[in-house]
């Protein structure tokens, strides 16, 4: 049983570099794990110091507010570094990898044979857990809590996103089994959506104990928080957890091997670099291997995940817990000489303005980071409605925050959506104003006033 | 280019906190980035914007104008010789209109942007496009006779209580243009209404009266032809007697989508449904008047394409929208053929839809904001 939803708002910024269908090994000594990764993670506590040994799976911190919650290494090691930022937050725990792959043993077993609080023990201790998170918030999950369902979307249509078929393909066995984990912390039902436009791999069609759904639109459709709108919208009190395949796929490993075996394969994209692909390789590992003479000579952006919703990082940086693609594209900071009155044959824009828009529809852009434009206070309307396809009120949500508002802020929808749901208003917006952030205060405001 | 950028880049520190001309930092930066977009780049979020901003919006919203204004330019010296009883060649009434329009449009402008830039420095902000609308739209409301120091006070009195005393563009209630005509209208009327004031330098014994005027009084034997009127060979003001140039900019508006094409129909729309419903009952001149000729006569077609759709001021949502622009129809026509004290009822009925926008804007979002608590309701029930 599967039922369609088609969308008719959003948008698919098309970009140059999208990834080669190849797969590379990536050689790299040199990961790390970044607790600013996990939104509202708001103190790291370390458990090691420079200079230890660990293994995959070993504890590395976990969240002072909720104790349970642990990071693990992702390779085997010696810890080379302890990275902290302003006020002493912990940035990044950097190790050095030996290459050996020695695993901590938490016992393979059945999840069907398991029980829910078996499984939680199981997926917390070895810090798989970091992969499962909860609408509102997108927050790690909270343990002590019941979801009303749990959401796994089977694709992703931002811009240059890697091809979620290809990542799952012939892992049926190892996404069967997260699935089933999964299953059990749930009342409700595992909801997997798919995208109408392609044909989906057979692990995602072919995989039981969940409810098959399929959206037929532009991007955001692949994203979560859409997808729970139409099939499950959340209401005050309620949440909902969601995990991406390749996190499925980790937790299904766990219990088929008994082992963390943090694999994941990241497409590396972009106009900027020469030999996009799908690289194989280990969560939190540095990018400098993968864009060392890969890339063009200008100033340049490196980006772990897309370009609407990723992290800025150092070109020897390291990939985002939850990431499974690096973009990098130019940085914009020049001057354009009546940049605003030109034509615009070759510009990006959805608004019909320019002549790009009548003239090349179908370009692939290079665009860079350029804001292309000073911020103002609103002034246009019916913008944002037009690239977020919920029964919301985009704009008045977003001022509803920026007066603190916390009433209208609930009545107006702040718990059906995510800083990533209003990326494209931001990209769009006239006003250029910083909508992600402004989502994510709200969103702030409303933890710390619920708690 | 490189010249100038690196001149600008030069004078640039004597602007900033600390140089010589620290109080001119807004000016200098409008200026700047007038000439350049600037070399912002984005920091957090999404790391690519689209190319279009505020100046480029508003500059389309100028260049729908465009076509309004040099025909009122043509129609200010066509009106002016028609009624000296004089046959003068093309270039002799152009010439003629600009002598009048130019001087109010740089009064309007220098005025304008000069109080906006001074908000804009003791705020703190960059200086918004929103004026360059406003500064063009004023002339164009304005009777081709209009004394300079009138237009200056009311540009002032638009920038200033219309639109800074709520915090600048973007926030303001009121559409500042109509601001600045509704001033002159109720503070000098005798230079806002009547028959002398639509005909630049009239010959006293030329009656000079508006369709309007004379649909008012009940005389519509006497109204000119309905194509003269939707091509605009009739007097008024500056921007507002031609439909046609003003359906070119309505055009150009809603290809580029920077105007509301849903604002414009269901203002259309109510002002037909409006004039449908005095026709049933017909019990006057006016009320007999074809419906259509709403549409053609004084301020209606202006009103509906560049001040009903201003987005700041207008209805915000969708359907609220649709409303608005339906009752600034409705209460347009209404105002017309009720009230002879106020022949132009376009004006008010926007200034008055202006205020209630919100209003409507908060019913529709209610509807949005009971259903999301009905399903709250239904899940704990």
């Amino acid at each position: 049983m599967s039922d369609t939803i088609k969308l008719k708002r959003g948008l698919d910024i098309k970009l140059q570099g999208e990834a080669d269908k190849v797969f590379i090994p990536l050689r790299t000594r040199k990961f790390a794990v970044k607790p600013t990764d996990f939104v509202g993670l708001r103190y790291a506590k370390l458990l090691v110091k420079e200079g230890d040994e660990v293994k995959v799976g070993t504890q590395l911190c976990y969240d002072k507010y909720r104790e349970n919650i642990r990071f693990t290494s992702p390779v085997s090691g010696k810890v080379v570094g302890i990275k902290r930022g302003a006020k002493r937050i912990l940035e990044e725990i950097q190790i050095e990898s030996d290459e050996k792959g020695d695993a901590i043993d938490f016992g393979a077993a059945d999840p069907n044979k398991l029980s829910a609080e078996e499984i939680k023990q199981k997926l917390l201790k070895s810090g798989v857990w970091a992969g499962i998170r909860q609408r509102p918030y997108s927050i790690v999950a909270d343990p002590e809590e019941q979801p009303k369902a749990i959401f796994i979307s089977g694709f992703n249509s931002a811009p240059l996103a890697p091809d979620q078929d290809l990542i799952v393909h012939g892992k049926g066995k190892e996404f069967q089994a997260g699935v089933d984990a999964l299953a059990k912390l749930t009342d409700g039902k595992v909801h997997l959506s798919l995208d109408a436009r392609n044909k989906a791999s057979e692990v995602f069609t072919k995989s039981k104990n969940v409810t098959l759904h399929y959206f037929n639109g532009p991007h955001p459709a692949g994203n979560v928080g859409i997808q729970i709108h139409h099939i499950d919208p959340l209401n005050k009190g309620e949440s909902i957890w969601y995990a991406h395949p390749q996190q499925v796929l980790a937790i299904g490993r766990l219990f088929l091997e008994g082992k963390y075996n943090p694999e994941r394969i990241v497409a590396l994209t972009g106009s900027e670099i020469k030999k996009t692909g799908y690289y194989k390789t280990i969560i939190g590992a540095s990018i400098k291997e993968m864009v060392s003479k890969n890339t063009t000579d200008e100033t340049l952006r490196y980006i772990s995940g897309d370009v609407l919703t990723g992290k800025k990082i150092r070109k020897d940086g390291y990939i985002s817990f939850y990431d499974d693609q690096v973009t990098v594209i130019p940085e914009g900071n020049y001057y354009e000489f009546f940049g605003w009155a030109k034509p615009g044959i070759n510009k990006f824009s959805v608004s019909r303005t320019f002549l790009s828009k009548w003239l090349k529809p179908a370009k692939k852009h290079r665009l860079d980071t350029n804001l292309h434009g000073g911020e103002r206070a609103y002034v246009m309307t019916g913008e944002y409605e037009r690239v977020i396809p919920m029964d919301i009120y985009p704009v008045q949500l977003v001022k509803a925050i920026m007066i603190e508002d916390i009433d209208l802020m609930e009545n107006l929808g702040i718990y059906e959506v995510d800083e990533e749901d209003f990326a494209l208003a931001e990209v769009i917006c006239t006003s250029k104003i910083n909508v992600q952030q402004v989502i994510r205060q709200g969103l702030d405001l409303m933890r710390s006033e619920m708690s | 280019m490189k010249a100038l950028r690196k001149y600008i880049d030069n004078i640039k520190p004597q602007f900033e906190k600390g140089g010589k001309f620290e109080k001119l930092h807004s000016t200098f930066e409008a200026f700047e980035t007038f000439l350049f977009v600037p070399d912002t780049v984005t920091k957090g979020g999404s790391h690519i914007r689209d190319a279009i901003d505020m100046k480029r919006t508003m500059i389309m919203v100028v260049m729908a104008m465009v076509p309004a204004l040099l025909f009122g330019i043509w129609n200010i010296g066509n009106q002016h010789f028609i009624s000296q009883g004089i046959e003068a060649p093309f270039w002799d009434m152009v010439l003629f209109g600009l002598g009048k329009a130019l001087p109010i449009i740089v009064v309007s402008y220098v005025v304008g942007l000069g109080i906006e830039f001074y908000f804009a420095q003791i705020r703190g902000h960059e200086v918004n496009e929103g004026f360059l609308v406003s500064g063009m739209l004023i002339p164009l409301v304005m009777p081709p006779d209009v004394p300079l120091w009138m237009v200056a006070v009311a540009t002032a009195f638009a920038v200033i209580f219309g639109k800074e005393v709520f915090g600048g563009t973007g926030m303001n209630i009121l559409n500042p243009a109509l601001t600045a005509r509704a001033f002159l209208f109720f503070a000098y009327p005798a230079y806002m209404s009547g028959d002398k004031v639509w005909i630049a330098e009239k010959a006293d014994a030329f009656s000079g009266a508006t369709p309007m005027a004379l649909a008012t009084s009940g005389e519509t034997e006497s109204m000119p032809d309905v194509m003269d009127m939707f091509f605009g060979f009739i007097p008024g003001s500056i921007g507002e007697t031609s439909t046609l140039a003003i359906l070119l900019g309505a055009l150009v508006l809603i290809i580029t989508g920077v105007g509301s094409w849903r604002i414009m129909l269901s203002t259309v729309a109510g002002a037909l449904v409006m004039g449908l419903l005095f026709n049933l009952w017909g019990a006057n001149a006016y009320m007999q008047l074809p419906a259509y000729y709403h549409l053609v006569m004084g301020g209606f077609a202006f009103g509906a394409v560049y001040m009903a759709t201003d987005p700041v001021s207008a209805a915000q949502t969708t359907r609220g929208k649709y409303i608005y622009g339906f009752l600034i129809g409705v209460i347009a026509v209404l105002i017309r053929v009720f009230n002879p004290a106020y022949p132009e009822g376009m004006m008010l009925a926007i200034l008055l839809l202006n205020v209630f926008a919100p209003l409507i804007d908060h019913y529709v979002l209610q509807g949005n904001i009971k259903k999301r608590l009905k399903r709250m309701k239904a899940v704990a029930g």
